[in-house]
């Protein structure tokens, strides 16, 4: 009886949408329209984090040890650092090493070389961290705990860019994340307006409605159910709208650009699936608005 | 809750007031309608005959007093029970309140998709009830394109299509022709024969005169005893050229 009722509901829900055509038509274009800036938000944020994750995995810690410190001390300090909290590994390189590698990467200049009396480079340990410790708080906590080892002359944490980076990320982030709840407050306006103006041109007939004996949830039944309609709609061609988009982007950029370090990829399904699920929550919520207040007795 | 009351008044009022303001629209009003009675409440406009019979389905509150509806007590009554009060009865208006956009059908099929009967009884429920105020042929029609009478049929229909135990009508041929008013309440007559309850408020000296029935006189809010009615006496008209 109940499923018979349910189709009954969204047989009339489907019923008033057609008769409204251009009204629900126009909501579910807005509503499309605000899911697409917010999934785009998501697609570029998604990306971006992405490119950051293969950043950070390269982040490592070199301390560069001094002069006169002796070979035998080595493994000592080795295993101290390894002690601490967040290192993974830990590599020595020698100087020696340190400057052919050099010579390796600046074969053309090998002339600045030849008049070396002796090897400017010092010895380094090449710490690497464990990724959850891969956070720019915890790198300088850990490189200034092995710049206290009084045998280590220094430390250098390359790409410190990279934390200025993350926090103009994290910055655009939480922008982003405002954007995303201003589109969906103004989803749920754009249906409660959409209900609000059906239920006033239908008024009279609710009045007739009530007076046969109809209750609350009756009346409001497919107007739920056409808002939940929207939202679903308006969000599922959104993020087709956006797919499409990402397709004819990635099409014709140039994939040497990304093939480097990370491939751009479309938003994760569970993100896609989360989309649609507000939006349908928003055509929920702007119906719930609209009709709490009317249909009193 | 519901009491089967068998044998007594299926309507009950005690000392109803009912007040908009300070404007007195009922005054004192106590009154038993018996199971299957024909009531007509008579009284000129303004009376307070309209407002009787929405006290009695709940489109007004009441201001003091009680009424039992077949043991309910409706000021005591929830919210959100007013629908089944209202399922209750068969309320045919003077304007008739039809939906507009719906066919004959879908108004009179309403009544019983509310109470959440299966398609298949709604179907043969309606068409049968059609045919009995002679409107099947109109099925798919809608109400702007019925005449008066025909649209104040499909009314009687959907009070009845439910098999209400009370009939609430409240003006029914107040708009309409001698001829088309004359089925209607042949139609609302059929249905007391069949065993309803019938309330009609009306002002038609005429339907009071015919119909066989109880009568409540009511003026400025008061009840009291009817005035008497003249029997009708056809008068020629003289036309002056």
């Amino acid at each position: 009886m109940k499923t018979e009722l349910l189709i009954f509901f969204i047989k009339r829900a489907f019923q008033d949408m057609n008769s409204n055509r251009f009204l629900h038509i126009v909501t579910i274009i807005t509503i499309s329209l605000s899911i697409l800036i917010v999934s785009a938000f998501g697609l570029f944020f998604t990306n971006i984090n992405d490119i950051m994750v293969s950043w950070k995995k390269g982040v490592k810690i070199m301390a560069y040890l001094n002069k006169d410190v002796e070979k035998i001390q080595l493994p000592e300090l080795k295993q101290k650092i390894l002690s601490l909290y967040g290192v993974s590994a830990v590599r020595f390189i020698p100087k020696e090493d340190a400057l052919e590698e050099l010579k390796r990467q600046m074969k053309r200049q090998m002339a600045l070389f030849e008049n070396l009396k002796e090897n400017p480079l010092p010895d380094v340990f090449e710490i690497q961290m464990i990724p959850s410790t891969q956070n720019w708080g915890k790198v300088e906590i850990l490189a200034a705990q092995v710049e206290m080892f009084p045998q280590v002359a220094g430390v250098e944490y390359g790409q410190r860019w990279l934390g200025r980076v993350t926090g103009i990320f994290n910055l655009f982030k939480f922008a982003g994340t405002a954007m995303c709840l201003v589109f969906f407050m103004a989803s749920v306006f754009i249906v409660a307006n959409t209900i609000r103006l059906l239920f006033f041109s239908r008024r009279e007939e609710f009045e007739i409605m009530r007076l046969v004996g109809a209750t609350d949830g009756f009346i409001k039944a497919p107007f739920y159910i056409e808002g939940i309609f929207q939202g679903i709609l308006g969000g599922v061609i959104g993020i087709l709208i956006l797919f499409v988009i990402y397709v004819i982007i990635t099409s014709n950029v140039d994939p040497g650009i990304s093939s480097g370090f990370f491939v751009m990829r479309f938003l994760p399904i569970s993100i896609s699936m989360g989309i649609v699920f507000s939006s349908m929550f928003a055509g929920w919520l702007g119906c719930y608005l609209s009709l709490k207040q009317f249909l009193k007795y | 809750m519901m009491q089967n009351t068998e044998g007594s008044a299926i309507i009950r009022m005690f000392h109803v007031h009912k007040r908009f303001g300070k404007k007195n629209a009922l005054t004192d009003i106590t009154l038993d309608v018996e199971r299957n009675d024909l009531l007509l409440v008579s009284g000129p406009s303004g009376a307070g005959k309209s407002t009787l019979l929405r006290l009695l389905y709940l489109g007004e509150a009441l201001s003091e007093g009680q009424i039992l509806i077949d043991g309910m007590n409706l000021s005591r009554i929830a919210d959100s029970r007013i629908p089944l009060v209202r399922r209750q009865f068969g309320i045919i208006f003077q304007d008739y309140k039809l939906i507009q956009t719906k066919t004959v059908y879908e108004n009179i099929a309403l009544v019983l998709e509310v109470k959440g009967e299966k398609t298949r009884f709604i179907q043969k429920k309606v068409t049968s009830v059609l045919r009995t105020v002679g409107m099947e042929e109109r099925i798919n029609s809608f109400p702007p394109s019925l005449s008066g009478g025909e649209q104040q049929r499909i009314a009687v229909a959907r009070a009845v299509v439910g098999d209400p135990k009370i009939i609430l009508a409240d003006e029914p041929t107040g708009s309409l022709d001698s001829e088309s008013a004359k089925i209607i309440m042949d139609l609302l007559l059929g249905v007391h024969a069949r065993g309803a309850t019938v309330i009609i408020a009306t002002h038609d000296k005429e339907i009071i005169r015919d119909t066989k029935g109880k009568v409540i006189y009511l003026k400025d809010g008061l009840m009291m005893e009817p005035p008497m009615i003249e029997p009708l006496i056809e008068k020629k008209k003289t036309i002056t050229l």
